[in-house]
C-alpha cells in the first residue's frame, strides 16, 4: 500500500511538470513580461525604467526557457520559468501581482469555502441518496417516472437561476436570510443557510439520477433475489443490503471531489460575497493577476491528482478484493 | 438617398460568411452525408428509427429542428447594399446581418429609448413630456413602437390582444390542416393507400409505428407559435425591451444560434483529436499509448474552468494586441466565439479519448479483428474499417450529452468574464446585463425571464432527446 501511494505520488511529478508548461505557455507566450508589467503599473507610470524595475521585484527579469548568458545548468535554472515552478513544487506561491503574499491569501480564505462546500456535499449527499432510494424502490410506478423527468428538467435549469431565483425568493420576498455577506463564527451560519440549500437543490437532478441508476443496477443482482428468497420485505432488502452494496460506488465516487472542495465553487462565492478562494480566483481574473490564476491552477492539479490517489485508496478499503500493486 | 433607398432592394446584398459560419456550413454537410449514408444501411437505420418511435423523442427532435432552422437562418450572414454610387454601382454597408434578421426586421428596428415591460405602452422610467399646450409634467412616456398603433384605433388593449390572438389561431389551425394533409398524401403515395385509410391510421396512431398525433401536436404549436409572434411581437414588445430598448424577444431569438454554435461546434473541432488519439492509444499501446495518456491525464487534471478562464484571458490580450486582424467588432467577437469553442474542446475531449482508448483496447483483441492482422490488412485499415464503426456509438452519445452542458455552460462563463464577447448576443450576457436590475423597485425582471425560459426549452429538448439516442445506442440498455 505504502509503496503504491509513494508511486503514484511520483507518477504526479512528470504531471505536475506538464501542467506547469501548459499553464506557462498560457500565459507567457502571448502575454510578455513587459505585457503584464504594463498592465499592473496603469497608464501613467509606464516608462522603461518603472517596467524593468517592476519585472526585477517581481522576478520577471529573466529569459523565458533558456539563458543564454549563463553557462551548464544555470542556463536553465536562471529563467522564469525554473524560478517559478519550482517555488510552486515546494507550494510557496510567492506575491501576486499586485504585491500580496498568495500563500497567505489561500489559507485565509481556504476557510469561508470549506464552510460552504462540506455542508453542501453533506446534505446534498443525504438529499441525493434519500431521493434516489425512494424512485428506486417505487420503480416503474408514476412516483419513479415522474420523478425522473423532475429530475431532467432539474438538470436543464441553469445554475445562475437557481442562484438568482434563491437569492430572490428567499431574501427579498420572504426576508428569511440575508442576500449576501459572510461573518465568522456563529454569525455566520444566517450567510451560509441560502448558498448551501440552492447547492444541493441545483446537485439534486443530476446526483438523483446517478444514484438511481447505480441502485436499480444493484436490485437486479442475485443476492438481492436470495434475500428476498429468505423472506425479507422489500423495504429490509432495500436498506440492509442494496443501501450498503451501493454506498460503494457513491462513495467512491465522492471522495475524488473531496480534495477539490478547497478551492470553493467560482459562482456561488462571488454572487454571496463570500471571501472564499472562488471568489479569489473570480477577483484575479477580473484584474488579470496571473500569478494568483497560476497559482491557483497548480493548487487544483495537485488537488485533483490526491483525490485521484485516495478514490483508488477507497476502492480497497471498501472492497477487499481489490489488491493495489 | 431617398430615391437610393427606392431603387435598392433587401436582397442587394454581398455575402459576408464569418468563420462560424463556415464551421456550420460544414457541420450541415457532414450531418447530410451521414443521413445519405444512414439511409442505405439497415443497422444504422434501425437505431434512428427506435428513436423517433418514442413520442418524447419525436417531440423534441422537432423542437430541436425548430431552433436548429432559426440558427441556421441566423448563420446565412450578409451586407446590404444602401447606396448607389455616381457610377452606378452599389454601395455595401460596413454591418452585416443575417437572414434571420431581415425576416424579423420589424423587431430588430422597433428600439424603444430604454426598458418597458412585457407588453407595455409606456416607458419604465418618467420622463419630462411636453404638452400641446406648452407646460411640462413628469411622467411615463408613450412607447414609439410598443402597442402604438392602439392610439388610432378604437379598441383597447385586451381586445386587441384577444383579436390577433383568434387571427393567430385561425390561421395557424388552417396550416396544421393543410401540414396534416400533405404529410398524409406523402405517406399514402409512399404506402400505395387511400388518403382516407393513411388519414385514419394515423389518428388512431399504432403500436410500432411513427407518433402521428405528437408529430401533429409538436408542429401545431410551433406553427402557433410563429403565428402569435407575427400577429403580437410586431406591435408589442412581448418579452418587453432592455436598458437601450432593444426588443428581448429579438435577443433572446438571436442568442440561440450562439448557444448552437456553442454546442455543436465545440464537439466538432474537438472530435477529430478525440477520435484519433483514443483509438490509437488503445490500438497500438505501448509507448504511443503512455505518451497519449499522460497528455490527457495532464490536461485533464487541470481545473477545466480554471484553464478555460486561463486561455480566454489569453486570447483576450491577443486581440487586444493585434487590432489590425480584425476589421469589424462582429468579426472580433465572431473570432472570441470560435477561440471559446476552441478551448471548451480542449477541456472536453479527455472523457472521450479515455472510452476510446478503452472499447479499443476491448475490440483489438476481438477475433475479427485477429482476423484481419493475420491476412495483413494495414494498420490505417483495421482502424478505418474495423474499429471506428464499433465505436461510432460511443461517440454519439457522448456528443449527444455533451450539447445540453456546453449551452448551460456559455451561460456561467459569460458571468464569469471569460464567456462570449459582451458584443455578442447570448442568453449568458443577457442574464449577466438582467442581474444587476434585480435591485430595481418596480424589478426589471423580463430579460432575465425570456432568456430562461429560452435556454431551458432548449436543453431540456436536447436533454431528452439524448437520452433517447442514449437509450437507443448503448448496448447494454437495449432490450
Amino acid at each position: 500500500m505504502l509503496a503504491y501511494i509513494t508511486r503514484r505520488l511520483f507518477y504526479a511529478i512528470p504531471i505536475l511538470i506538464g501542467v506547469n508548461l501548459i499553464t506557462f505557455a498560457l500565459f507567457f507566450v502571448v502575454n510578455t513580461p513587459d505585457n503584464i508589467a504594463r498592465l499592473q503599473l496603469g497608464v501613467k507610470n509606464v516608462t522603461p525604467e518603472a517596467i524593468q524595475k517592476w519585472k526585477a521585484n517581481h522576478g520577471y527579469d529573466k529569459p523565458l526557457l533558456y539563458n543564454e548568458n549563463k553557462t551548464g545548468r544555470e542556463a536553465l535554472t536562471e529563467t522564469i520559468f525554473y524560478t517559478k515552478s519550482v517555488r510552486l513544487f515546494v507550494f510557496d506561491f510567492g506575491l501576486s501581482d499586485e504585491g500580496r503574499d498568495i500563500s497567505h491569501d489561500i489559507s485565509q480564505r481556504m476557510w469561508p469555502s470549506l464552510a460552504i462546500a462540506i455542508p453542501s456535499l453533506i446534505v446534498g449527499l443525504l438529499v441525493n441518496i434519500s431521493l434516489s432510494m425512494l424512485l428506486a424502490f417505487f420503480r416503474g410506478t408514476y412516483i419513479d417516472v415522474s420523478g425522473v423527468i423532475t429530475g431532467v428538467v432539474l438538470i436543464s435549469i441553469s445554475a445562475l437561476f437557481y442562484i438568482i431565483g434563491g437569492q430572490y425568493i428567499m431574501s427579498k420576498l420572504w426576508h428569511l436570510v440575508p442576500i449576501s455577506g459572510y461573518s465568522e463564527g456563529i454569525a455566520g451560519f444566517k450567510f451560509l443557510i441560502l448558498p448551501v440549500i440552492i447547492a444541493v437543490v441545483g446537485g439534486v437532478g443530476s446526483g438523483t439520477r446517478w444514484y438511481r441508476t447505480i441502485f436499480l443496477e444493484e436490485i437486479n443482482k442475485d443476492y438481492v433475489r436470495t434475500a428476498r428468497a429468505k423472506g425479507l420485505s422489500e423495504l429490509k432488502v432495500l436498506f440492509r443490503h442494496i443501501l450498503k452494496n451501493a454506498m460503494i460506488p457513491i462513495l467512491t465516487g465522492v471522495v475524488v471531489i473531496i480534495p477539490l472542495l478547497f478551492m470553493g465553487s467560482l459562482l456561488t462565492e462571488s454572487f454571496f460575497g463570500i471571501p472564499g478562494l472562488g471568489s479569489y480566483t473570480i477577483d484575479a481574473i477580473h484584474a488579470q493577476d496571473f500569478a494568483i490564476v497560476r497559482a491557483m491552477v497548480f493548487l487544483g492539479s495537485v488537488l485533483y491528482i490526491i483525490g485521484l490517489i485516495l478514490t483508488d485508496i477507497s476502492y480497497t478499503l471498501v472492497d477487499p478484493r481489490i489488491r493495489l500493486a | 438617398m431617398n430615391t437610393a433607398e427606392n431603387t435598392i432592394a433587401w436582397w442587394q446584398v454581398v455575402p459576408s460568411i464569418l468563420w462560424t459560419d463556415w464551421l456550420v456550413y460544414i457541420l450541415l454537410i457532414a450531418i447530410g452525408v451521414f443521413v445519405f449514408h444512414a439511409r442505405k444501411h439497415e443497422h444504422l437505420r434501425a437505431p434512428w428509427r427506435h428513436i423517433l418511435r418514442r413520442r418524447l423523442a419525436m417531440s423534441s427532435c422537432i423542437i430541436l429542428l425548430a431552433f436548429a432552422t432559426i440558427g441556421l437562418l441566423d448563420s446565412v450572414h450578409f451586407r446590404q447594399a444602401v447606396d448607389v454610387r455616381e457610377d452606378g454601382s452599389l454601395r455595401y454597408s460596413n454591418e452585416s446581418v443575417s437572414l434571420f434578421d431581415q425576416l424579423v426586421l420589424p423587431l430588430k428596428k422597433n428600439t424603444e429609448k430604454t426598458y418597458s415591460a412585457p407588453f407595455a405602452t409606456h416607458l419604465y422610467s418618467k420622463e419630462n413630456i411636453e404638452l400641446a399646450d406648452g407646460s411640462v409634467i413628469r411622467d411615463y412616456p408613450l412607447l414609439k413602437y410598443g402597442g402604438a398603433h392602439l392610439t388610432d384605433s378604437s379598441l383597447g388593449m385586451s381586445e386587441d390582444i384577444q383579436a390577433r390572438i383568434i387571427t393567430a389561431s385561425w390561421q395557424a389551425a388552417l396550416s396544421v390542416v393543410l401540414i396534416v394533409l400533405a404529410l398524409a398524401s406523402w405517406q399514402a403515395v409512399k404506402r400505395k393507400q387511400q388518403l382516407g385509410c393513411v388519414l385514419l391510421r394515423m389518428w388512431r396512431g399504432e403500436k410500432e409505428g411513427v407518433p402521428w398525433k405528437t408529430v401533429f401536436t409538436t408542429l401545431g404549436c410551433i406553427v402557433l407559435l410563429i403565428y402569435l409572434s407575427k400577429e403580437l411581437a410586431t406591435v408589442y414588445h412581448v418579452f418587453g425591451t432592455d436598458k437601450v430598448g432593444q426588443d428581448v424577444f429579438y435577443l433572446t431569438l438571436k442568442s440561440i444560434r450562439t448557444g448552437l454554435v456553442i454546442g455543436t461546434l465545440t464537439t466538432l473541432i474537438m472530435l477529430p483529436f478525440a477520435i484519433m488519439l483514443g483509438i490509437m492509444a488503445g490500438y497500438f499501446r505501448g509507448w504511443i499509448d503512455d505518451v497519449i495518456q499522460y497528455i490527457y491525464t495532464t490536461l485533464s487534471s487541470i481545473p477545466s474552468v480554471l484553464l478555460i478562464v486561463a486561455a480566454v484571458l489569453m486570447i483576450q490580450v491577443l486581440i487586444d494586441n493585434n487590432p489590425d486582424a480584425f476589421t469589424t467588432l462582429q468579426q472580433r467577437a465572431d473570432v472570441k466565439l470560435l477561440a471559446l469553442c476552441f478551448i471548451l474542446g480542449i477541456t472536453s475531449w479527455t472523457g472521450l479519448c479515455r472510452l476510446l482508448r478503452g472499447e479499443s483496447l476491448k475490440l483489438r483483441e476481438s477475433d475479427y479483428i485477429q482476423a484481419a492482422q493475420a491476412f495483413g490488412v494495414s494498420n490505417f485499415k483495421i482502424i478505418t474499417r474495423h474499429i471506428l464503426p464499433n465505436v461510432m456509438h460511443i461517440v454519439l452519445i457522448l456528443v449527444v450529452l455533451d450539447f445540453s452542458g456546453l449551452v448551460l455552460a456559455e451561460a456561467v462563463l459569460s458571468y464569469v468574464g471569460v464567456g462570449v464577447d459582451p458584443s455578442m448576443i447570448s442568453w449568458g450576457n443577457m442574464i449577466n446585463g438582467a442581474r444587476l436590475e434585480m435591485a430595481r423597485e418596480p424589478i426589471v425582471w423580463w430579460s432575465l425571464m425570456a432568456a430562461f425560459i429560452f435556454m431551458l426549452l432548449l436543453v431540456l429538448t436536447a436533454n431528452l432527446f439524448a437520452d433517447a439516442v442514449r437509450d437507443a445506442f448503448d448496448p447494454r440498455l437495449r432490450k
